[in-house]
């Protein structure tokens, strides 16, 4: 069956635990998550949840009852990939040399990334986007020598008036 | 009014209508013992021997009344022997509030005396669970504790209470009645009218049922239905009681070790109409082989059964008891006297068959047994069969009696044989498979109406958790254990013996257990018995006698449970004989 990515979005309460039983879902039920986001939502009795999965139209079915199902869950949808906005945030630190300092000046450019550290070592660089932009930066940056990086995974968000309710 | 956290717990069990709970103190929970001290004429605590017995005896309690059970168990080891009777309810959907106290909030994960994250741990095998850090949302907790435990498909609830939210002090005014479940969702118009014209053109149905219809109340609905589009009728393991074992249309249990006719006619069948039941591998063996011949009708009220295990063709989510109620008039009356044939002849092969077998079985009976049981007293010419036993204690039984049993060959023949009146009247752990589950639940069961029960055990299920015997006694509760005792782990060496070479690994006991002098060491009356005439006495005198009732009845450890359809395969690999 066809292997596709998929992004659900979820609304839960804000209480202790729930990240476990959302993520414990997930193991116990042998699915794999490729990547899980949570944060604030305009509610603070909410957070919202974004998932990254793998998988078939079976497998993603499954996992969106199975989240319904959970008592600290509110409201789980399926995001249809051209209708929603994804990002991804980066924040990864290259080595610092005067000769390299120009060739990743304009990378940061044309990337429309910000240099957020600088000093004579080392500098950080944030970029946020999709995914697909930010594998490209990485790649771009390799050569000159990456010190560390972190990104934040996925959160995505609807396009138009529709949206996830938290006012149940 | 203000009062302490444990008198709130106490008082708002009672104000939600739970009269019994099973527990069994410790330092976390003391002052709840004490609440339950001061207020036992209103509310009665049994006291378990462990706490795995509390978990099954609540888990008993529900099943036999569909009441929710209450254990209440304290911190750390108490808390995780309650872990197996919790996953039991789990996998069974049975309604239970499980309470634990914790060590106090200010000890919480310092790895302190007792402590153990029971929230944590019992993620997996809850319907929901709750840790209380402020008293004020203690009496609350417990109510929605009820409110989920009782909605839609039941299921066990945990919550953990701190020590010092025990001795805390908060207001408290107790609700006139207890929660109501969350509003039932009903299945769509539009939905059961497809359902209907798939049965409509439908030549051969069968009506495959679960514990849905038992927690769901649809008997009637779903007798009415079978006789309205004329179709034969099997269940699932958690199904059997929900109609009377010996209605005309009922083919019994099908799956692993279900009824030859109700397995052959489900494969059969161009339609099966599953209600409340959520084709469990033991169900269905080889999944992809399961429903070739057939397609699907599935209805439950829990969404994320629908298409989780077998695929159907129309998929319909709500209360079973409505979506029946709503269906049935739907349909046209019709009779298939072909289908109605077949399944007759299906219903005379099994009788053969099952003559058959039982004349081999007698034949080879203990027949080179190189194993050292030590049981040559069984090698008699009458001795006694696992049906006639059931048969015989069945012939003297009360129709409200509640059979239970443990999990091994016994259950299965139980399964198979006994005969069932009424709902709630047959104890199984099905899903988690737990030995040891009969005698806590038992004693539950009895705990609730005082009704007499009749617990089905082996000799190695038994011994798992014999402990509750002296429950048993304390309680002086009407239940008659009846073990078939074969000297060995008979289900595990019924598989060794048919697919691992005779490979008898650990499952020969070897043990010299006399189950009557163990008996009356607890307290309890016991008779050991070797053939049918023995049996009949021992069995008179049980029936007869106040109190628990041990009968050791010595079976031959080459029985087996019959028809075997065998992990992983499908009807075509079903084994009906020995060879």
């Amino acid at each position: 069956m066809e292997n596709k990515q998929f992004v659900i979005g979820v609304i839960v309460s804000n209480v202790s635990g729930v990240l476990s039983r959302v993520s414990g879902m997930f193991t116990r039920r042998g699915f794999n998550i490729d990547c899980l986001t949570v944060g604030e939502t305009e509610s603070k009795e909410f957070s919202r949840i974004t998932v990254v999965f793998h998988g078939d139209e079976e497998i993603k079915e499954r996992i969106v009852r199975q989240l319904e199902k959970l008592h600290d869950v509110k409201e789980v949808e399926v995001l249809a990939p051209n209708e929603t906005v994804i990002r991804d945030l980066l924040l990864i630190k290259v080595r610092n040399t005067p000769a390299t300092r120009q060739d990743i000046m304009t990378a940061v450019e044309i990337f429309r990334s910000k240099i957020v550290d600088y000093s004579p070592t080392a500098l950080i660089c944030e970029l946020t986007g999709e995914t697909s932009k930010i594998n490209a930066f990485i790649e771009l940056m390799k050569p000159y020598g990456i010190m560390e990086m972190c990104r934040t995974g996925l959160v995505a968000i609807e396009r138009g008036d529709n949206c996830l309710k938290t006012n149940s | 009014m203000r009062i302490s956290g444990a008198k709130i717990v106490v008082e708002t069990l009672i104000e939600q209508g739970c009269d019994t709970v099973f527990g069994y103190p410790g330092g976390q929970v003391i002052n709840l013992f004490d609440e339950l001290y001061l207020n036992s004429s209103r509310i009665n605590h049994i006291l378990t021997a462990h706490e795995q017995g509390a978990a099954h005896a609540a888990d008993g309690y529900a099943r036999a009344t569909g009441k929710v059970g209450v254990c209440i168990a304290t911190s750390g080891p108490g808390a995780t022997n309650l872990v197996t009777g919790i996953a039991t309810a789990y996998l069974d959907s049975v309604p239970m509030v499980a309470i634990t106290g914790n060590v106090p909030c200010s000890l919480i994960g310092r790895d302190s005396f007792q402590e153990v994250d029971i929230v944590g741990v019992t993620m997996p095998v809850t319907k929901h669970n709750f840790i209380v850090r402020d008293i004020r949302e203690l009496a609350d907790t417990i109510r929605n504790a009820f409110k989920i435990a009782k909605s839609g498909r039941p299921g066990p609830v945990l919550v953990d209470i701190p020590k010092d939210i025990q001795t805390g002090t908060w207001d408290f005014e107790a609700k006139k009645d207890p929660v109501r479940p969350y509003p039932l969702s009903f299945a769509s118009e539009s939905k059961l009218r497809q359902a209907a014209e798939m049965i409509k053109n439908a030549k051969r149905p069968y009506i495959y049922f679960g514990g849905g219809i038992i927690s769901g109340k649809a008997s009637a609905e779903l007798l009415r239905l079978a006789e309205k589009i004329d179709a034969p009728v099997g269940c699932s393991l958690m199904g059997l009681s929900a109609i009377p074992s010996d209605h005309p249309r009922f083919l019994g249990m099908n799956g692993m070790h279900g009824h030859y006719a109700s397995s052959v006619a489900l494969d059969e069948a161009d339609l099966v109409i599953a209600l409340g039941v959520r084709f469990s591998d033991r169900a269905t063996g080889k999944k992809e082989r399961f429903n070739k011949n057939f397609r699907i009708i599935h209805i439950d009220i829990d969404n994320a059964e629908l298409d989780k295990n077998i695929t159907s063709n129309l998929a319909v989510q709500g209360d079973i008891k409505d979506a029946l109620f709503r269906l049935i008039p739907m349909l046209t009356e019709v009779s298939r006297p072909e289908w109605d044939e077949r399944i007759e002849e299906l219903r005379r092969e099994e009788a053969e068959r099952l003559e058959s077998a039982a004349n081999s079985a007698f034949a080879k009976r203990c027949d080179n047994c190189t194993h050292k049981c030590g049981r040559s007293d069984m090698i008699e010419e009458n001795h006694l069969t696992p049906y006639q036993i059931i048969d015989i204690i069945s012939e003297k039984a009360d129709e409200h009696d509640i059979v239970v049993t443990d999990v091994g060959q016994h259950q299965m023949w139980a399964a198979q044989r006994y005969p069932l009146k009424n709902p709630r009247t047959f104890l199984t752990s099905g899903g988690l498979g737990t030995m040891g589950y009969g005698m806590g639940a038992a004693v539950g069961a009895s705990a609730a109406e005082g009704r007499r029960t009749i617990l089905f055990t082996g000799d190695g299920s038994f011994g798992m958790n014999l402990n509750e015997m002296a429950t048993a006694v304390s309680q002086n509760t009407p239940l008659i254990v009846v073990i078939m005792n074969n000297g060995v782990l008979g289900m595990v060496r019924q598989w060794q013996t048919l697919f691992f070479d005779k490979h008898y690994s650990n499952t020969t006991l070897a043990r010299q257990t006399d189950f009557v002098k163990l008996a009356e060491a607890f307290g309890a009356k016991g008779a050991r018995v070797f053939n049918a005439e023995e049996l009949e006495k021992a069995a008179a005198e049980a029936f007869a006698h106040n109190g628990p009732f041990l009968i050791d009845c010595a079976v031959d450890c080459n029985e087996f449970v019959l028809p075997m359809l065998p992990p992983g395969g499908s009807i075509e690999d079903i084994i009906t004989e020995i060879k």
